[in-house]
């Protein structure tokens, strides 16, 4: 019982940051082969929360798997409804209405905005300070109060359907809509005077885990990962989808490569993202939310159809090969945190374990969407 | 049994139920305090606004059992939260907290409060190392390293304190602060041997005493959202709540110096309350400052944490030295 | 040396605007609802488990179609019904739903042509058994009816 702990060849030894742990954000295994307090070697093990939900795509309708989608990536469920709903109605050739588009649009963006913030939250809880996460779950609140006077759900939301939406949207939302915009700007001042300005924080991720551009393509990471690195890559405006192209937004990139980058792209994407809905407010147009003619039952004609969406965490791809009956032949999920996870891998080979943390925070993971 | 002898013993007892009792309460005032910044109520279901909480807790924590981890050193492991709760309860033994109220008044009072703090240090290294864990082993590894290094700015400003005094008894220190409000250690103006630099000392030994006792924001000790609990982690029951009332204590022991070091202990500017009051009003709004600065800021690296110390602090803090002591040889 | 210097007045402004703001932060009201001492309203549309509409009579107006049994991606309904003498209807006589794997997706609520199901507003469900969440939805609307 009293055998000292083996030591590896080059005196090191392992550290398992196992499935239960406070900062990994879901069930994520990473095997860490530490000198001291410096990583050697790391290996993420993936697998723990494994559902299938790409073999329940091949065995259910496709009403029927509507609720999956939000499932998967459980802060930013609208977006992942998105891209799923738009690919069936490619595959189907149903018309959207306009108004519904909008509101899609809109929904997306709100969604957008609280999982942003609850990334902020756990990233500086995961740093140390614990009021900031209790300040943005409080603005988290409004956004969530407001979609559930829509849709009824607070977190798993069933709302879009093919075709158009479950139910419309009123006056109330549309007031607490406009009147949630000043208020989250005058949030973002709060955050960024207690928590980007801070010294503290400042030293915590200035220059940490630096990833280059090679990397970030050789990996195909997207999202807040690849514009903190310089690739001014984003799904909204170069592949243009649903009604994206009719606002007027920019894309917030940052060349420095370190986790601050990565932390100042996502504030920005929450400005920005206000100013969608804004915009998308203002010209919301009247008339249906389903179209007149919609297909009993959904049977796309047998073909390979692929959709990219935008979502909080990255362009996330849903590829539908049907083979003409009412269930999918194989309905496959493109992860973005997948790719963005595996980065980590390589990346933080000699830093000291509460880098490679904080880093781990900065790529902003759920786990449940990596195994889906 | 002489009087001074019952005197002497009342003293003790009395200065360790302070120590006790602080320590317990503290918990209740850090979880409003924290509640309330993030806007939420904190404890207020057991007993009024929560004051049962803290008995209820020690229950709690001394209903459950006590495990040793196997293959750990038994020895070292059940001595470290007894080497951590006793140097902070003796050192309450030499703090006046007025004119009269101070159980033992030593010539060497600041050596001796120091000797104590430092043998905290060991309770750390005891803890990581009985507990047969890479984990706890890590965290005090570091809460070791950060210890030492935050001594050393410690003790200088001190000396320059000392320098200024001409005398390490505390009563002397306080007693020479005393006349009027502007006469305090902290403020540079009136008061002999004050310089410009007399905040910078103030704000340097308030930092090395948030360090000292592992409070955020250089707490990698222990709150880690990355190693479980530090070097506490094996511990459960009476053994964690050992080290926590330790680190309370050590908080009142860290501000109470500060105290009379800095703001002039007892000494009354209007002259309203008797002295211990103000001793007390001055003791819990630095341990509120305390609780509010943990509850804003995040955890520094270990090695942000350490430059801190030995490339700001030391250099700052060695300048000051000699400044003062220029400054009095030639005035 | 100037950096040196500026960096720390600028690191101690920061930290001081951050005090400022915890300190804003301390003296407002705490926003949190007690719950169970306080209770908040639930929304008119919200996502309680599915509950059988009466009609005038206090009738179920479920035909027995069978649509959302067919549409449920769970399997969490079961309902069955007789024809009695001399109607041309069903008449709904079982209707079971497992909540144990609901997932509140809505697809019986819209695919009922005849408004028979909706959400009810139910949320206090808890309990230590699992056959406390197979609701017998007739027997609820038989008891709501008295």
């Amino acid at each position: 019982m009293n055998s000292p702990i083996e030591l590896q060849p080059d005196e090191t030894f392992v550290l398992n940051v196992g499935p239960q742990h406070p900062a990994t954000h879901g069930v994520l295994r990473v095997k860490m082969e530490m000198n001291g307090e410096y990583i050697v070697n790391a290996e993420t093990v993936i697998g723990y929360i494994h559902r299938m939900h790409e073999k329940m795509g091949e065995m259910k309708t496709y009403p029927q798997f509507l609720m999956n989608l939000s499932r998967m990536d459980y802060l930013g469920a609208l977006g992942y409804s998105h891209g799923h709903v738009l690919v069936v109605e490619k595959a189907c050739g149903i018309e959207v209405p306009e108004r519904a588009e909008y509101i899609r649009a809109i929904m997306v963006e709100l969604n957008r905005v609280s999982s942003h913030l609850f990334w902020f939250g756990a990233f500086v809880m995961d740093l140390g300070g614990f009021s900031p996460l209790m300040y943005a779950l409080q603005d988290r609140e409004y956004i969530l109060d407001m979609l559930e006077a829509v849709t009824g759900s607070r977190l798993t939301y069933c709302y879009f359907r093919f075709g158009g939406l479950y139910n419309d949207i009123d006056d109330d939302f549309i007031n607490a809509a406009r009147a949630f915009i000043p208020r989250m700007r005058k949030s973002l001042v709060k955050y960024r005077k207690l928590v980007t300005e801070n010294v503290i924080f400042r030293k915590r991720l200035e220059g940490i885990a630096p990833l280059s551009q090679e990397m970030c393509r050789k990996y195909g990471a997207s999202s807040a990962v690849a514009r903190g690195s310089g690739i001014n890559f984003d799904v909204r405006k170069n592949e243009p989808y649903s009604v994206y192209p009719e606002f007027d937004f920019d894309i917030p990139v940052y060349h420095e490569c370190d986790s601050l980058a990565r932390y100042n792209v996502r504030m920005d994407e929450i400005e920005q993202s206000l100013r969608i809905i804004e915009q998308g407010l203002d010209k919301l147009p009247d008339g249906p939310i389903m179209p007149a003619k919609k297909p009993k039952i959904i049977k796309p004609p047998a073909g390979d159809y692929y959709q990219a969406v935008e979502t909080a965490r990255g362009s996330f791809g849903v590829r539908l090969v049907s083979d003409g009956t009412n269930t999918p032949y194989r309905l496959k999920l493109r992860s973005p945190t997948y790719s963005n996870m595996h980065l980590f891998d390589e990346a933080c080979r000699g830093m000291l374990i509460m880098d490679a943390l904080a880093f781990m925070g900065s790529l902003d993971l759920v786990i449940p969407e990596i195994d889906r | 049994m002489s009087l001074t002898l019952i005197n002497v013993i009342a003293a003790v007892i009395i200065a360790i139920a302070f120590a006790a009792l602080n320590a317990a309460y503290l918990v209740w005032a850090e979880r409003r305090g924290a509640g309330r910044i993030q806007r939420r109520p904190g404890p207020n279901i057991n007993g009024p606004l929560g004051l049962l909480q803290p008995p209820l807790d020690g229950i709690k924590l001394m209903a459950k059992q006590l495990t040793i981890p196997g293959g750990a050193d038994k020895v070292l492991f059940i001595a470290a939260p007894v080497l951590a709760m006793f140097p902070a309860i003796m050192s309450f033994v030499t703090i006046p907290f007025s004119e009269n109220i101070v159980a033992k008044n030593m010539d060497v009072g600041i050596l001796m409060i120091f000797a104590f703090a430092s043998m905290g240090g060991l309770s750390l290294l005891f803890a990581g190392w009985s507990s047969r864990n890479k984990y706890s082993m890590m965290s005090s590894v570091r809460a070791v390293s950060q210890a030492v290094a935050y001594e050393i700015p410690m003790l200088i400003t001190t000396i320059t304190v000392v320098m200024i005094a001409g005398t390490t008894n505390l009563m002397e220190i306080v007693h020479q602060q005393s006349g009027s409000f502007l006469h305090w250690n902290i403020f540079p103006l009136l008061g002999e041997g004050h310089n410009l630099l007399m905040p910078m000392s103030f704000l340097i030994f308030f930092t090395c005493t948030l360090a000292e006792t592992n409070r955020a924001p250089f707490d990698l000790g222990e709150a880690e959202s990355e190693l479980v609990a530090g070097f506490h982690t094996e511990y459960g029951s009476m053994g964690f709540g050992l080290f926590f009332m330790a680190e309370y204590a050590n908080i009142v022991i860290g501000s109470s110096m500060t105290t009379i070091l800095f703001l002039g202990g007892w000494g009354c500017p209007f002259g309203l309350l008797p002295g211990v009051w103000w001793f007390l009003i001055k003791l819990y709004f630095l341990i509120a400052t305390f609780i509010w600065i943990r509850w804003t800021f995040p955890r520094t690296t270990i090695y942000g944490l350490l430059n801190l110390s030995w490339k700001i602090l030391i250099p700052l803090s060695l300048f000051n030295l000699l400044f003062t002591a220029g400054l009095l040889k030639v005035f | 040396m100037v950096a040196y210097f500026s960096e720390i007045i600028n690191g101690l402004i920061s930290l001081v605007t951050g005090l400022g703001i915890t300190f804003k932060e301390f003296i407002s009201p705490p926003v949190t609802v007690s719950y169970p001492y306080e209770t908040l309203k639930m929304c008119a549309r919200y996502r309680g488990h599915i509950e059988l509409l009466a009609d005038e009579e206090g009738n179920p107006k479920c035909v027995v179609c069978g649509l959302c049994a067919r549409a449920c991606p769970s399997n969490c309904i079961t309902l069955n019904g007789e024809k009695p003498e001399g109607s041309k209807k069903k008449v709904l006589t079982e209707y079971i739903l497992d909540f144990t794997k609901c997932s509140l997706c809505g697809s019986c609520v819209e695919s009922c042509n005849f408004g028979a199901v909706d959400f009810s507003k139910e949320y206090n469900l808890a309990s230590t058994r699992k056959e406390d969440f197979i609701f017998d939805l007739l027997k609820r609307l038989e008891e709501k009816k008295k």
